[in-house]
C-alpha cells in the first residue's frame, strides 16, 4: 500500500481513532524530534494518550471497569 | 537468530490416548482410525492432540513421516471426523445470534481498566507473574508464534478486492515486510532465546495442555476450510483488536521480571503493529468481506466468539495452575 508517486497520499480519518497514513512516515514534533516508521500503514495518535506517541497504542479506547473477561488473551499476530 | 536445526521438522508428539496413538501409528504406516469414539471429549487432550498432529502435516510435517501424507485420503477422512466433533462442540458452546460482526468486535474494543474477577492472564502476569510463569506462557504460545500468521495466509485466495489487499498488507507486516529477521515468528524465537527456552519448532507440543492445542487448532480449522473464511476473518480480527493492550501488559511483565530486550521487544512491537493491524483488519478485511459477502456476518461473529471462548478456557487453565503455584505445563 505504498503511496504511488502519481497520486496523493491517502490519510484516513475517524472520529474516535488514529489517523491512518500510508507509510513510510516521518513525524516531527514541536521540538524538532523526528520519529520514523516504515510500516505499510501507520496509525498516528490523535487522542494524545498514547505511551508510544506519535504512534497509536489503542489508548483512545473507551475504558470501563468490567467483569468476566479474558478477551485480551487472544495471542497476537 | 536462525539456526538451520531450529527449522527441522519436529518429532511426533507423545500420544495422550487411543485417538492420538492411532494417528501417530497411522503416520508411521498403520491404517488410520476409522471412527472416533463417542466418548472422546471434543476439547480433551486425546482428540485435540490427534487433530493437532494431522494439521501439522500442512505446516512443517514430522521427522520420519513422508510429506505426501498431507493429502492422504484416509488421513483426511480421519481429520474431517475430528474436525466435525470440534466444530460441532464449538457451534453448541458459542452463541452467534442477536449480534453482528461490528457489534461483536466493538465489545472487544472496550478496554478493561482492571481485572476484578482475576480471569485475565495478561493482568495476572503484569501484576504478579514470576519469571517461571512467563517462561511457561511463552513455551505454550510458541506453538502458534513460531508459525505466526501462517494459518491466516490460507484465507488469501478466498478473499477479493479490499479484503484481500488489506489482509495481504497485514500479513506482509507479520512476515517482516521483506526483512527475514523481522518476521514475527523470528522475533518470538528471539524472545524464547532471551527466556532460555528451546526455540526448535514444535518442541513444546508435549508440554501443552489441550486448552493450548485447541487455540491453535482453531486457526488451522478456519484457515484450511474455504467454507470457514468468514470465521477465519472474525478470528483474525478478534486477535488484532485485543492484541495491543494485552501486549503492553506482557511487555510490562517481562520488564518487571528482568527479561532481556528481545523478549520485551516482541510485545512492544505488537503494541504498535497491532494498533495499525486492528484498523486495517476492521476497515478493510472485515468490512470488505462483508460488503461482498454479507451473508457471512454470522460466520465472522462465530470466529470472534470462538476465539474468545477458547482463550478463556486456556486462561482458566493457566491461572488455575499458577494460583496454586503449580506448573501449567504437562509433565513428561
Amino acid at each position: 500500500m505504498a503511496a504511488a508517486a502519481d497520486r496523493p497520499r491517502r490519510i484516513r480519518v475517524q472520529r474516535d481513532g488514529p489517523l491512518l497514513i500510508e507509510g513510510p512516515v516521518e513525524v516531527v514534533d514541536e521540538h524538532g524530534e523526528v520519529t520514523v516508521s516504515d510500516r505499510f500503514e501507520v496509525a498516528v495518535c490523535t487522542c494524545r494518550r498514547s505511551r508510544l506517541y506519535p504512534w497509536c497504542d489503542t489508548s483512545h479506547r473507551r475504558r470501563e471497569r468490567r467483569t468476566g473477561t479474558a478477551a485480551d488473551e487472544g495471542g497476537r499476530t | 537468530m536462525t539456526s538451520p536445526s531450529r527449522h527441522r521438522p519436529p518429532q511426533l508428539p507423545a500420544p495422550r490416548g487411543p485417538l492420538s496413538a492411532a494417528v501417530r501409528a497411522a503416520l508411521l504406516g498403520a491404517p488410520p482410525p476409522q471412527n472416533i469414539p463417542e466418548d472422546s471429549p471434543a476439547y480433551g487432550d486425546d482428540l485435540q492432540l490427534a487433530l493437532y498432529t494431522l494439521y501439522e502435516l500442512h505446516y512443517r510435517g514430522f521427522r520420519d513421516v513422508p510429506d505426501t501424507l498431507e493429502w492422504d485420503s484416509a488421513l483426511l477422512a480421519c481429520r474431517a471426523a475430528l474436525e466435525d466433533r470440534f466444530l460441532t462442540a464449538l457451534r453448541e458452546d458459542v452463541p452467534t445470534t442477536g449480534t453482528t460482526a461490528t457489534a461483536a468486535l466493538d465489545e472487544l474494543q472496550v478496554e478493561p481498566t482492571a481485572d476484578p474477577d482475576g480471569t485475565s492472564v495478561s493482568f495476572f502476569l503484569r501484576d504478579e507473574g514470576t519469571l517461571d510463569q512467563l517462561r511457561e506462557y511463552a513455551a505454550l504460545r510458541s506453538l502458534y508464534h513460531l508459525k505466526e500468521a501462517d494459518p491466516h495466509a490460507w484465507v488469501i485466495p478466498r478473499l477479493h478486492g479490499r479484503a484481500k489487499a488489506g489482509m495481504v498488507a497485514v500479513e506482509f507486516d507479520e512476515f517482516g515486510a521483506g526483512r527475514p529477521d523481522e518476521i514475527h515468528a523470528e522475533l518470538f524465537a528471539d524472545l524464547m532465546t532471551d527466556l532460555k527456552l528451546e526455540t526448535a519448532y514444535g518442541h513444546y507440543v508435549d508440554a501443552a495442555p489441550a486448552e493450548a492445542l485447541a487455540t491453535v487448532n482453531l486457526m488451522s480449522l478456519f484457515g484450511l476450510h474455504r467454507a470457514l473464511r468468514g470465521a477465519l476473518v472474525g478470528h483474525f480480527a478478534a486477535v488484532e483488536v485485543t492484541s495491543s493492550p494485552g501486549s503492553r501488559r506482557l511487555a510490562e511483565a517481562l520488564r518487571r521480571v528482568g527479561a532481556g530486550p528481545a523478549a520485551v521487544r516482541f510485545y512492544t512491537e505488537h503494541v504498535e503493529a497491532d494498533a495499525v493491524h486492528e484498523q486495517v483488519v476492521r476497515q478493510d478485511v472485515v468490512a470488505g468481506l462483508l460488503e461482498s459477502e454479507p451473508e457471512l456476518d454470522a460466520d465472522v461473529v462465530f470466529g470472534v466468539r470462538a476465539t474468545t471462548y477458547l482463550e478463556e478456557r486456556l486462561a482458566a487453565r493457566l491461572l488455575g495452575a499458577w494460583r496454586q503455584e503449580a506448573t501449567a505445563l504437562r509433565g513428561p
